[in-house]
């Protein structure tokens, strides 16, 4: 292990990564270990979980009183939120979001999901990949996380048996595999013993692969921006005096952009060129995602929150009919008819629900009929029409002009979220 | 030093600095009247900072409210007008003494003050019509905080309801709210402890003189170092004696302790908190000690 004064000193990448399981299969007991392997966990913070253990009776510490934050969850013993955890190594920086396995999951790991470049997902080597192992693998594929890495946990209760783990990381590359994904990573692991999860195992020495800190730190990061199309929002336009400046300010989604490039603006389809891009108010030579940004054109096009920066040439076709895959989100339900609110990157614009194609049932894959209405936690292919032209790419190239939420327009609330094209 | 292997791959602060630009960004175009929360400490510091950074070459493009107990650190008061000038924004007082001055409020018997803040705090709100606060709340401080949405929804009275959360995806923040609801927006939800003090070593920021090791006055209370002051402390059998101390945080004096410390520039201050044992909140903060939820109590009733 290195000393604990380096990471503060470290200036290294950062991963966004979720962990999904189910009940028992020891997701808590996993990020307590982590938490306290990494010396996240201060000794007054244990303390304070030995003492409320110790108060309810507890034989030994329970850890999950290290995530469970909330009065009521405490009192019911259940997680009810997406809560993040932080931690730090000399190479990397991660944020965890720790997703519940029981109430509301599929709600919660699409919420986790959806910023996550990396899913951890826990099976219990007794029982090997079950029906919720399958419903978080494909929520995962779903969501497009680039990176799904498989635990199975308990090996020492299963004797750290070789075959037991070969049998149970065939059978979920078969399942990814017809998910669309490849290569997924799987490690053997003992969460309440510490095996393969920051130390190497000395129980399983028929494992040559790495620790799952190891593979934390080394998996390649978000995708190289110099190797997709750039896309930029419009946040906000910074303006100083009448005419000395007029900059458009945004986050580059992705790609890069320099002075002089050729861009368009959507939907308006109206063209210019980059005349210079700053930083807090500095002109820079490039830029590139995720950078946060202010861009000058060169025509006087007078631009507005909303619309889109894209470079000429591999712009994406407005439009005003969209096929989408989405997760309701809210207890109220979604029917065709319905008129909402679509936001989509910066651009919130009025819809309305045209049809419900069919539900997705994630644990077999198989498409149902269409159905009255989306309940919460429901999967489904939806069509919508929306007043405005939107300027979007489909999800599974663009995670950030792929994705929108609906949004109800008496109560302001989060109803549903929607990731653009992908399989009909 | 730095791990990072690409010409296009941003350091874990850049990723954070540009997430939390975009985020005030985002609550400025959506709302109408933002106010920022400063009270002169580390966090409220990076945040105009960071503001100024976001909406450069232009000023800063919303006030800023300090709600004042009334036991504020001189320095931190000091502090605060200077950086307000500064950054050229207007600064708004919401003082706790005139609540009790005026029988508004009643000094609790354990003297701390932060408690009493959220009253002049939600008053302020509503009568400068604030749609939008941004806070300097982030995640990693306490358990209740750690399921806090980026922009989390207020009603009327202030009042956080973590069951009627917003689920919040990718970076599509809904700041929707009705007429008297509010909404908080937290831009360095994602910052540790560490990455705040690891960003003011990388910017040019100054901090108020208290955050580094200086000799002080100071006495043991409730496991806790506390300096003496018009607040109302030490008391009998409490003797006061001068030791090295840094504050970690920066509150109302009656509940925030300083640590033991030796640390006198940033560098030496990241380096004792990586060695650290305890938690920013657990080794300076008494309010959150009171009960095993008085965070979460705290931001039911509308505190930050």
């Amino acid at each position: 292990m290195t000393t604990l004064l380096e990471p503060a000193l470290a200036t290294g990448s950062l991963l966004r990564l979720a962990t999904a399981g189910s009940v028992d299969d020891g997701k808590s007991t996993l990020v307590g270990r982590l938490l306290h392997d990494l010396r996240v966990v201060m000794p007054d913070q244990l303390a304070a979980v030995e003492r409320v253990s110790r108060e309810r009776g507890l034989a030994a510490p329970d850890l999950a009183l290290l995530t469970d934050g909330l009065r009521a969850e405490r009192e019911q013993g259940i997680t009810i939120d997406v809560a993040y955890r932080y931690f730090a190594t000399p190479k990397r920086r991660f944020i965890l979001a720790d997703t519940p396995g029981h109430v509301q999951y599929t709600r919660n790991m699409v919420t986790g999901a959806s910023t996550a470049q990396l899913a951890v997902i826990l099976v219990d080597a007794r029982h090997g990949v079950v029906e919720q192992t399958r419903r978080h693998a494909a929520v995962a594929a779903l969501l497009r996380v680039p990176q799904i890495v498989l635990l199975v946990n308990k090996m020492d209760l299963v004797g750290f048996d070789k075959n037991v783990y070969a049998e149970i990381s065939a059978d979920f590359e078969r399942y990814l595999e017809r998910l669309g994904v490849d290569d997924p990573v799987s490690i053997p692991i003992s969460a309440l013993r510490g095996d393969n999860v920051v130390e190497p195992s000395a129980a399983m020495d028929w494992y040559q692969g790495p620790t799952l800190l190891r593979h934390l730190e080394e998996v390649p990061p978000a995708p190289d921006p110099a190797e997709q199309r750039a896309r930029f929002p419009v946040q906000y336009v910074i303006r100083v005096g009448e005419h000395d400046y007029r900059g458009y300010a945004g986050q580059l989604v992705s790609g890069v952009l320099r002075p002089g490039d050729d861009v368009v603006v959507l939907p308006s389809n109206r063209r210019s060129t980059i005349a210079g891009i700053d930083i807090a108010g500095r002109p820079v030579n490039e830029a590139f995602a995720p950078q946060s940004v202010t861009l000058r054109l060169a025509d006087d096009l007078d631009v507005a929150r909303g619309e889109l920066i894209a470079t000429a040439g591999s712009a994406p076709e407005p439009t005003r009919e969209l096929t989408a895959t989405v997760c309701h989100l809210a207890e109220r339900t979604l029917r065709a008819g319905d008129r909402v609110l679509l936001r989509h990157t910066t651009r919130t614009v009025q819809a309305i629900v045209t049809e419900l194609v069919h539900t997705l049932d994630v644990t077999t894959l198989e498409t149902g009929a269409g159905p009255e209405a989306l309940h919460v936690n429901d999967i489904a292919r939806i069509r919508l029409r929306t007043a405005e032209p939107i300027a979007a790419d489909d999800y599974a190239v663009n995670r950030h002009t792929g994705s929108f939420v609906l949004i109800d327009p008496s109560i302001g609330d989060t109803l549903t979220a929607g990731l653009i094209g992908g399989r009909p | 030093m730095s791990t990072l292997t690409r010409p296009h791959e941003l350091s874990h602060l850049g990723v954070l600095e540009a997430e939390a630009v975009h985020i005030f960004r985002e609550a400025v175009a959506e709302f109408e009247r933002p106010v920022l929360l400063f009270s002169g400490g580390k966090d409220s510091i990076v945040m105009l900072h960071l503001a100024s950074r976001a909406f450069a070459p232009a000023p800063i493009p919303f006030p800023v409210l300090h709600v004042d107990t009334g036991h504020n650190f001189p320095e931190v008061l000091t502090y605060r007008d200077l950086a307000v000038k500064r950054a050229g924004v207007r600064l708004l007082v919401a003082g706790v003494q005139q609540y009790i001055d005026e029988g508004r409020l009643h000094e609790r018997a354990d003297g701390t003050r932060n408690p009493l803040q959220t009253v002049p705090l939600l008053d302020a709100i509503r009568d400068n019509r604030f749609d939008v606060v941004f806070g300097g709340g982030r995640r990693d401080e306490e358990k209740a905080r750690a399921k806090e949405r980026v922009f989390s929804l207020r009603d009327e009275f202030g009042q956080w309801d973590p069951r009627r959360q917003r689920p919040e995806l990718w970076s599509l923040y809904n700041g929707r709210h009705r007429p008297g609801e509010h909404v908080r927006v937290f831009p360095l939800s994602n910052w540790t402890e560490l990455d705040v003090w690891q960003y003011i070593d990388q910017e040019p920021i100054i901090l108020p003189s208290i955050y580094f090791a200086h000799r002080r006055e100071v006495f043991r209370r409730g496991g806790m170092w506390l300096a003496p002051g018009a607040w109302g402390g030490p008391r009998d059998g409490e003797p006061v004696e001068i030791r090295s101390v840094r504050y970690r945080t920066v509150g109302d004096m009656s509940c925030t302790g300083a640590v033991d410390s030796t640390a006198r520039t940033v560098p030496e201050v990241i380096a004792e908190i990586a060695a650290s044992t305890l938690t920013e909140r657990g080794a300076s903060r008494a309010d959150d000690r009171m009960s095993e939820a008085a965070m979460e109590d705290r931001k039911r009733e509308g505190y930050f």
